[in-house]
């Protein structure tokens, strides 16, 4: 066992640090309040490679193992977490082509990611399916070569900007998962309309709509494995994003970490540093374990996936313990900070307002416990 | 024309770590920091990558120390630089050891352009490219820098600040001296090394990391190339500056203008 960066690992955490620390931190809090897509940064990032980190080599990717993804997700995280999301849901996107598409599906869909700037979109929640995916109602009714597909997706990432979306549907609500299938939209074809970009708590740099299918048609070809494998392929695209997932946690963990330290040991009161008293010092030290053992339960997670084993239960550990943590480290950054915590001025209340996303996104907290428990319980 | 172009990438701590004296006074605390690439060593693989991008040729880096130097030859390697040459040495090294090294590549290399950084932000030395100029009898253009601000239209596309001359014989470069800029043209061969402001280095991209892997490193020793690295010079004691003293508060004027006098007997 060694818990060491590889040499190519340092590398890649130098590169995303930089990038975060002189582009994205500068910006963060100007696209936070304005709640703007910042189009160019995103851009300089796909260019620099730190997006679409998972596409294979064969179709000109990086096929970056999951570790350095981790990575990678904690920088950009700590540099802003809205952002983030935004890089990141490219690979969100993109996983159920990975992992479930064809040859052709894969040097069609994901190739061009690789040569240009390009947005993709994961589309599985629902107004009325969010944490109950097999509840979903949007429906794909077969003609001939191609699906008619009818219904709503909520929250979708970079949804406006998308040049292509994974598109989850049923082909039958009745049938629960098993009628669930993935095909990737291209463009914005007849019938799709994109609804206005959502006025959100936290995490506002990235865009976040709903789309309403009507009668959109969309190519059998641009079907991902068969229909009543769509459930499967996304649980499967889960299990490799979560460890990203958590990892944004850690990323903004760790900035409320930095800035809890810097302040502390500025601001007096009673004549010291506030550092100085132990109420502080506890706040500090606990922010920082729990940021050491969520980094280390997330890098698990992940290596994991590089030696080829299922992570659904260390993957469910680590994201419900990584966006727990986070939120805790965020609210005692504020805390620490007092009344100038509460205050737009400062750069903590931006943190809390942005992690609390990551106890909800991608399987709420509530949802990794029971997957925890599931997976117990089935004896895995 | 196309342009060789010999850079370098001195290991250096990193300047965000904290920098402590060890209690003997003879160095620094090696534990807990980080090291990386001299920032202006890095201007300089910027530059030569922009001459190159320009004109075509190659950017060749060197490094002289143990192999942990490969992570900085790395990463020029990875921002752009075509391979890279290692002096493998372990031990205690001076300014006169390395630009002993360098010129022994340079001789081995022939390049057109040298590009150091102008001082390297450990020791702040700033000596071994006007050595290594002297020793190669090549004339030397220090302290490159440019009207343009890091800012400017002609920086945001990349323009190259060292000018090359069309018949590709010589080099135009605005220094940077006390009180304001001074434009000299040098001819080719020629050592240069780089102010803060003549650009600002490129992000090392993930393919760019990825490529670097393969990219060779070749490997010398001071002793094959007959370079004698024994330090002429010896660091007798290392101190911290004295903490600077609180000031004080005057109420008026008057009593300002009378400490002035008395006290600090600056008027």
């Amino acid at each position: 066992m060694h818990f060491g960066l590889s040499d190519d690992e340092k590398a890649l955490q130098e590169t995303a640090r930089k990038f975060a620390r002189e582009v994205m931190r500068p910006k963060s809090a100007h696209y936070d309040e304005k709640s703007e897509f910042p189009k160019e940064i995103i851009q300089q990032a796909s260019e620099m490679g730190l997006m679409n980190l998972t596409i294979p080599t064969e179709f000109g990717g990086y096929e970056l193992p999951h570790v350095a993804q981790a990575i990678i997700a904690e920088e950009l995280s700590w540099g802003c977490a809205g952002m983030a999301t935004s890089m990141i849901a490219n690979d969100l996107a993109l996983l159920p082509i990975v992992l479930g598409g064809s040859k052709e599906q894969k040097e069609k869909f994901l190739r061009p990611f690789t040569t240009g700037f390009k947005l993709a979109s994961f589309a599985l929640t629902e107004p009325g399916a969010g944490s109950d995916v097999a509840g979903m109602r949007c429906t794909a009714r077969r003609e001939g070569d191609f699906y008619v597909v009818n219904g709503q997706k909520q929250w979708i990432t970079n949804g406006e900007y998308a040049d292509q979306f994974s598109l989850f549907c049923t082909t039958d609500p009745s049938k629960k998962h098993k009628g669930i299938m993935c095909l990737v939209v291209e463009g914005r074809p007849a019938g799709l309309t994109v609804g206005k970009h959502e006025n959100k708590m936290g995490q506002r740099a990235s865009n976040t709509v709903t789309l309403t299918f009507e009668d959109v048609k969309v190519p059998v070809a641009n079907r991902i494995g068969q229909e009543g494998e769509g459930f499967m392929v996304a649980m499967a695209t889960l299990d490799n994003s979560r460890p990203l997932t958590a990892m944004f946690a850690i990323g903004i963990a760790r900035a409320a970490l930095e800035h809890s330290l810097d302040y502390s040991k500025q601001r007096q009161q009673f004549g010291k540093p506030i550092a100085d008293f132990q109420a502080i010092q506890f706040m500090i030290a606990d922010m920082a374990a729990d940021i050491e053992a969520a980094r280390l339960l997330t890098y698990k997670s992940a290596w994991l996936l590089d030696s080829g084993q299922r992570n659904t239960l260390v993957s469910s550990y680590a994201k419900r313990f990584a966006a727990d943590m986070g939120m805790k480290a965020a609210t005692d950054a504020v805390q620490i900070f007092g009344g100038y915590g509460y205050s737009r001025e400062y750069p903590v209340e931006k943190l809390m307002r942005d992690v609390k996303l990551i106890q909800i996104y991608e399987g709420t907290s509530q949802v990794q416990r029971l997957v925890i428990a599931r997976e117990l319980l089935k004896g895995v | 024309m196309p342009l060789k172009i010999l850079v370098t990438a001195k290991r250096v701590e990193d300047y965000e770590s904290k920098i402590k004296v060890n209690p003997q006074g003879t160095g620094i605390v090696a534990e807990g920091l980080k090291y990386k690439i001299n920032p202006f060593d890095e201007i300089g693989v910027e530059e030569a990558l922009r001459l190159v991008a320009k004109h075509g040729g190659e950017v060749v880096v060197v490094s002289v120390g143990t192999k942990d130097v490969h992570e900085q030859l790395r990463h020029a390697l990875a921002m752009g630089a075509t391979r890279a040459v290692w002096v493998n040495h372990t031990g205690p090294m001076d300014q006169l050891g390395v630009a002993a090294c360098l010129q022994k590549i340079v001789e081995k290399e022939k390049p057109d352009l040298c590009i150091l950084g102008k001082q390297a932000i450990d020791d702040e030395q700033s000596q071994v490219g006007s050595y290594l100029s002297e020793w190669l009898g090549w004339s030397q253009a220090t302290f490159a820098s440019k009207e343009e601000s890091l800012e400017s239209d002609a920086e945001k596309s990349k323009t190259p600040a060292i000018k090359l001359a069309a018949d590709g014989k010589s080099i135009t470069v605005v220094r940077e001296v006390d009180g304001g800029l001074q434009t000299i043209e040098s001819p080719l061969p020629c050592v240069a090394t780089t102010e803060l402001r003549l650009n600002q280095p490129r992000y090392a991209s993930l393919p760019g990391i990825m490529k670097a892997k393969s990219k060779p490193i070749e490997e010398h020793t001071p002793a094959a190339l007959g370079v004698d690295m024994t330090p002429k010079l010896t660091v007798t004691r290392m101190a911290h500056p004295p903490a600077r003293k609180a000031g004080i508060k005057v109420p008026d004027v008057a009593a300002l203008v009378e400490k002035l006098k008395t006290e600090a007997k600056a008027i």
